[in-house]
């Protein structure tokens, strides 16, 4: 195959192992694992989990890996196509599918059930789009009708199914909390087959989704079947929902589709690695959540699980290296102390070109060269002093070091050239480019002073102030 | 349409409409447009806000659909002649903060022509890259798209427009909201597409500029006020006509039907 950059292949063979434990599993006893006592769990069980020794915990948290999986790498298109929330309304309106399924059968038929539930799914998507193109009603009031009313309409269906009294009533509360355990190896081979079906058809249309997801009306005129496309990526989210139901509830599992694109976009600029991490960050919640609930059956599997990929997206969020908040914090921290430093060197340097070369100056009046605070000028001045671009001298004044000169000289004609470029080209008053150029001297890279040397014909020297006599900095 | 309307298409018309009428929730913002497009000449679309020049656009490249009418270009329906039909949509029609680089978006200009379920191969980057050099953005090529200035988005969308390699380009305000700089490297562009024998249809906004910029004009409010070459067309009076006064009957009929669709 050509040399394919970007494109999730490699999703494929992250399916392999769990393929090859699915098929040596044994098929055992479908006892549930909840029927167990709360305690704290022993290491023994601990390791038991971990390394998938029991049936019953090797069937959930090889299903639920595999579910986060596939959520997380159809989620990076439903996420992009910003239909998120379209998730949401499609998984609270699988209720009434599935609790009329049960009161008609009055058992619990899983084929059925999850038809059901992808049918009275489907409707509601269908709703949404439908209310959408009624005037004056906007996408976010439509999902929230479709979402209340068709959860609101599954509750009183589910009400019924509790009169019955057949004793199923269990059956039908774990698609809406989720309940991994009560998952059997069938249901994980559908998940399976599901997450097969989401990575297949991401890897062969990841062209078309892209260029669906990014702009729409350029696809179409491309001849992209932008409509069979949309289908085809809305179909893979109501499989991906509803095989997920059981494990994670309805009310949840949304969020496996939204939580890890959302915190993969913090890492990369590059789809196609934004959906390999979102693929291997929903995998990683669920496989811990359903690890963690096998421990400790009394845990919520859904809730443990949507726990941990908000913990991956509050990490993502935080630290992710270019848009991450600490690094934004640390950008504007870092660059006002530079600023704070220029300014300092920069009234070193107007200083010396009032008086002579090498006159000390003191704190005094440091404070009146411009309006800054104390402390701000004590902590850039200490700073100056460190980088040995100045010195104390015995008189407590102090001086420019020689590097320190150079510098300063630099930062000063930048200053200069930038308030010249202002006045001659921008027409801006001369009684006002001091501040302006404040804002801009910081930023100015090597090319752009190489450009202001051209456009002022300032090859060399440091231009005289542009500020009347005594306007000072 | 009627058994003739092939006949009222020439098959050397870069573009031609035909009774193209378009209707938003059954409200008419387009009526009975005809217009033939000259080969090789650059034309300007020009009208008030509402006035339908980006829905012309769309309606003609089957976005938007046509109440009646048609378009064909070179004598043939859009499905067709798809490949010789580039387009360049409003910059603000998408988010850029989607994750890809310039050379990404560039690249989705030659999606039309590569086979279902391959990626792009290194012919079609190579293209791409090209063209984004011809935009004077190839140093930008890595970088993502939401670090790119407003008028450098609109370069990598002509670039991406470019790579299609098409006879006829259609541009939806390319000169909204960009630098000086992009607005000259946009006319060089237009220029140079010129002399190579395409046809380019423009809507457009500023008037100051119509004059210096376009060989034909399409003044247009709904319907089409006035059409051709633009030292001709391009008058005062038209100009009164297009966008002083609004067209108080057209606007209340627009409304009747609208109003008519809701009580039936």
């Amino acid at each position: 195959m050509i040399a394919m950059r970007g494109i999730p292949w490699a999703l494929v063979a992250m399916l392999i192992p769990f393929s090859n434990a699915m098929a040596q599993s044994q098929p055992g006893t479908h006892r549930s694992i909840t029927d167990t006592a709360v305690h704290w769990p022993g290491w023994d069980q601990v390791s038991q989990a971990l390394l998938l020794r029991d049936y019953n915990t090797r069937v959930v948290v090889i299903g639920a890996t595999l579910l986060g999986l596939a959520a997380g790498v159809i989620g990076t298109f439903a996420y992009l196509r910003k239909r998120a929330l379209m998730g949401d309304a499609l998984s609270h309106a699988t209720l009434p599918g599935i609790a009329l399924v049960f009161l008609i059968l009055g058992a619990k038929n899983m084929p059925l059930l999850l038809l059901g539930a992808a049918v009275s799914g489907i409707l509601g998507v269908l709703a949404v789009i439908g209310l959408r193109t009624i005037p004056r009603i906007k996408e976010d009031a439509a999902i929230g009708i479709v979402l209340s009313v068709f959860f609101g309409l599954g509750m009183v269906l589910f009400g019924l199914v509790q009169q019955l009294k057949t004793g199923n009533e269990a059956g039908i509360q774990s698609f809406i909390y989720g309940k991994a355990a009560a998952m059997l190896h069938r249901d994980a081979w559908l998940i399976g087959g599901v997450a097969v079906a989401v990575v297949a058809a991401c890897t062969l249309f990841y062209k078309d989704f892209r260029i669906l997801c990014f702009d729409e009306e350029f696809a179409g005129s491309q001849g992209c079947p932008v409509v069979v496309m949309d289908l085809a990526m809305m179909a893979l989210v109501v499989l991906t929902t509803v095989v997920g139901l059981q494990a994670v509830g309805l009310i949840l599992v949304v969020s496996l589709l939204i939580i890890p694109p959302a915190a993969a976009r913090f890492w990369t600029d590059d789809l196609g690695i934004m959906t390999l991490v979102a693929g291997a960050s929903g995998a990683a919640s669920a496989w811990f959540g359903a690890t963690l609930s096998a421990v400790m059956p009394r845990l919520p599997t859904g809730a443990i699980i949507v726990l941990c990929a908000g913990v991956m997206f509050f990490v993502s969020m935080m630290a992710a290296p270019r848009r991450g908040v600490i690094a934004g914090i640390w950008r504007g921290w870092s660059l006002s102390r530079r600023i704070g430093l220029q300014h300092v060197l920069r009234a070193f340097a107007e200083h010396e070109e009032r008086y002579a070369e090498g006159v000390g100056i003191t704190m005094q009046q440091l404070l009146a060269a411009r309006s800054w605070s104390p402390v701000s000028l004590q902590r850039s001045l200490q700073r100056a002093i460190r980088r040995g671009e100045v010195t104390r001298g015995g008189d407590g004044g102090f001086r420019l070091t020689s590097a320190g000169r150079v510098e300063a000289a630099r930062i000063l004609r930048n200053h200069r050239l930038w308030e010249l470029y202002l006045i001659r080209h921008a027409d801006i008053a001369p009684s006002h480019v001091d501040r302006d150029a404040d804002d801009v001297e910081h930023v100015l890279s090597e090319p752009i002073v190489r450009e202001l040397e051209r456009a002022l014909d300032e090859a060399v020297a440091i231009p005289p102030s542009p500020h009347a006599e005594g306007g000072g900095v | 349409m009627t058994a003739n309307s092939a006949s009222d298409h020439d098959a050397a018309c870069p573009v031609s409409i035909h009774d193209l009428t378009v209707a938003y929730h059954r409200k008419p913002v387009l009526w009975d447009v005809d217009f033939a497009a000259p080969e090789g000449s650059l034309i300007g679309v020009v009208g008030p806000n509402g006035a339908g020049k980006s829905t012309l656009i769309k309606a003609c490249l089957n976005l938007v659909p046509a109440a009646s009418g048609s378009v064909r270009f070179y004598g043939k329906p859009y499905r067709e002649q798809r490949k010789i039909v580039g387009y360049v949509p409003q910059r603000e029609s998408v988010d850029w903060d989607f994750p890809a680089s310039a050379l990404d978006v560039v690249t989705m200009g030659r999606y039309g022509r590569i086979p279902w379920c391959l990626p792009p191969s290194r012919k079609d980057k190579a293209a791409a890259l090209q063209c984004l050099d011809q935009v004077g953005m190839a140093d930008y090529a890595r970088r993502q798209i939401s670090k790119l200035s407003g008028g450098q988005q609109q370069r990598v969308f002509l670039a991406r427009a470019l790579v299609q390699d098409a006879q006829i380009y259609f541009m939806d305000e390319p000169f909204a909201g960009v630098d000086a700089a992009t607005e000259g490297a946009i006319v060089e562009l237009l220029h140079e597409l010129r002399a190579r024998r395409k046809t380019v249809v423009i809507v457009h906004h500023d008037l100051q500029t119509v004059s210096a910029y376009f060989d034909h004009v399409v003044l247009l409010n709904m319907r089409i006020v006035a059409v051709g070459p633009t030292n001709e067309v391009f008058t005062d009076e038209n100009l009164q006509k297009t966008y002083g006064g609004r067209l108080t009957l057209l606007d209340k009929a627009a409304e009747a039907i609208a109003q008519g669709g809701h009580h039936k």
